[in-house]
């Protein structure tokens, strides 16, 4: 069977299309939500008159406050986060040749939980006080923050220091992953032991991840980060796709794979840090993301990191957004719900899928 | 005169593999490494684009040491493909565009896209073209692979093991490609292999290794039941049928 000049390459050009068109309905889609999530909550606001506002033109004063400084900020937060989140699992899971591989199952997320259990009890970063929203503040926010950057890169730096004496094959990234993950938990464990109660639930708070917990300024951080390795790794994309094909095939088409391992994961580490360190742990967004994107449009990185980002956004958005406006007046933080949402979600994709 | 190798030794930690390997190929031929299991085939094979580094000597690519080159230009040079290829969820087209990453800048150009059109009715693969790899067969996944290395435009094509665990009319498709690839081409072929007679029937030249070095090379000819024997502890009688030597054990 011969086809006609040009034929496969035209229906090569369709396949890639579609791949296209899912990820441009997913940002239509993503943007839609964003708008009713900022019109939903305590004080409910016409979702015409939210796009009125974004656009410089409020209806109300109260609205215009309500918007800018409370919700777009907590929705933005939900958006950038849930695409670092979901593109340092992706490429993660692409340089470590592993499908479980994401900041959780590094060990990166529970160091962090480490960092900020640390500075509540030895730097005395932890406090209560009565608020509207939180029961427990944090006294210090910035020293619990540094302290839990601090601990999430030291295990990515290990995890490396590791691959550099025993050569960067992905066993030893993750095995290594898996030890520090552990270590930290019981390091955290040992800590709470001997904390008293204020302590203890400075700690236990500080691990329910939240998007609201971040300002401006705060946002601003996590989004140059994110958007920084986003642009990295979508210039590499090309030698994460001949790294899926295997190390040997991808040495033979002239990529670096242990430069490109180790720069992917300190760029996914970093992102996975910052986002942890802001705004606590929000766990299964950058180990299921992904994954769903890849049942979508595949494993082709060209599209796949397009793709988990706005998978990551919406998902962490609309999470976020449940858990706003659930229980009202209560605000959950995110993280209860990624955790209840993520778990069944994951194993119906092992359920389902061909493979994860 | 397409490449030329000379006294290439290879350690593995302090162990030592391959030394003092010197041959030359010709352009449009067939080398096949031949030898037993763990003599260091696959290992040579992988010090002629490098993913190897070997501890001395000189691999001459068109008079262009390979050792000297950054890696991406030994991707232009040459092709490799590997035994087994890992199989993520890409189309058969996605997979042989990958061969044209070496000469990618920032995005494929329609000039890339023709090249693979192009690749892929050369091997008749035009069938398999938008299924995704990770659905296919081991003999169509091993032209998958074959085609992304020629997509790579390469001088030389390195094949490991390319016939094994495939059924015989996969291994007589597969051979057939790359003689024929070779034969039409300016591309010259090295593989390693296991059966003699598929060995004998498609390469031109051939090279026994035993105890990391070359026991013997020449063309058929120079093949004689001696150097089988020497090389594999098997005694064997060649005969000839139908123009095609074939090796048999004795009993």
């Amino acid at each position: 069977m011969t086809a006609a000049e040009g034929d496969i390459a035209g229906r090569y050009k369709e396949h890639t299309g579609k791949k296209r068109g899912y990820i441009l309905a997913g940002l239509v889609f993503l943007f839609a939500i964003a708008v009713f999530s900022i019109s939903t909550g305590s004080v409910e606001i016409p979702p015409v008159d939210v796009i009125r506002t974004l656009a410089g033109y409020p209806a109300s004063d109260t609205w215009d406050r309500i918007i800018w400084s409370v919700r777009l900020p907590q929705v933005l937060t939900a958006i950038v986060a849930g695409a670092g989140l979901a593109v340092s699992g992706t490429v993660m899971q692409s340089i470590l040749r592993n499908p479980l591989g994401s900041p959780f199952t590094l060990g990166i997320s529970n160091a962090a939980a480490f960092g900020a259990a640390f500075s509540v009890i030895v730097l005395g970063a932890g406090n209560t006080s009565s608020r509207v929203s939180d029961a427990v503040t944090i006294n210090n926010p910035y020293v619990t923050t540094v302290s839990a950057f601090v601990f999430a890169m030291l295990v990515a730096a290990i995890i490396l220091v590791f691959a550099r004496i025993r050569g960067t094959t992905p066993e030893v990234m993750v095995l290594v992953g898996v030890a520090m993950g552990s270590l930290f938990t019981a390091g955290t464990m040992f800590l709470q032991y001997f904390a008293d109660d204020v302590q203890l639930a400075s700690m236990v708070f500080w691990t329910f991840g939240d998007t609201a917990r971040a300002s401006w300024e705060e946002l601003g951080l996590i989004a140059v980060i994110v958007g920084a390795a986003i642009v990295y790794f979508t210039l590499n994309r090309w030698k994460y796709n001949a790294i899926d094909a295997g190390d040997e095939t991808a040495k033979g088409l002239g990529v670096n794979v242990e430069k490109v391992r180790l720069w992917g994961m300190i760029w996914s580490s970093l992102v996975t840090a910052i986002i942890v360190a802001f705004l606590g742990v929000i766990g299964f967004i950058g180990l299921v993301c992904p994954h769903m994107a890849r049942r979508i449009i595949g494993d082709d990185h060209r599209f796949l990191i397009a793709g988990s980002i706005v998978m990551g956004s919406l998902l962490l958005l609309c999470a976020d957004t449940a858990a706003r406006t659930m229980i009202q007046p209560y605000q959950l933080p995110v993280a209860v719900l990624t955790a209840f949402l993520g778990a069944p979600t994951f194993i119906y994709l092992i359920l389902r899928g061909r493979r994860i | 005169m397409i490449l030329e190798v000379n006294g290439v030794e290879f350690r593995y930690r302090s162990k030592e593999v391959l030394r003092d390997i010197r041959f030359h190929l010709d352009r449009n031929e067939v080398l096949a490494i031949l030898g037993p299991n763990g003599v260091g085939k696959t290992t040579l094979l992988k010090c002629m684009n490098a993913i190897l580094k070997p501890k001395s000597g000189t691999i001459l690519i068109e008079k262009e040491d390979v050792l000297k080159l950054e890696q991406i230009e030994i991707a232009r040079r040459l092709g490799y493909v590997p035994q087994r290829c890992e199989c993520a969820r890409l189309t058969a087209f996605d997979a042989i565009l990958l061969g044209r990453m070496p000469h990618i800048k920032w995005n494929i150009t329609t000039e890339d896209v023709m090249l693979v059109e192009a690749t892929i009715k050369r091997l008749d693969l035009e069938d398999l073209a938008l299924r995704y790899i990770d659905e296919l067969s081991g003999g169509e996944l091993q032209k998958v692979g074959i085609a992304r290395a020629l997509a790579q435009n390469p001088k030389l094509l390195l094949l490991d093991e390319p016939t094994s665990s495939l059924d015989l009319r996969n291994q007589l498709d597969i051979l057939e490609i790359v003689r024929d690839v070779v034969r039409k081409e300016d591309v010259s072929a090295i593989m390693t292999m296991h059966d003699l007679n598929l060995a004998f029937r498609y390469a031109d030249k051939f090279l026994f290794l035993k105890n990391g070095t070359i026991f013997a090379a020449g063309s058929i000819s120079d093949v004689t039941p001696e150097i089988i024997r020497e090389v594999y502890g098997v005694p064997v009688t060649i005969r000839n049928y139908m123009d095609i030597a074939v090796v048999i054990p004795t009993p």
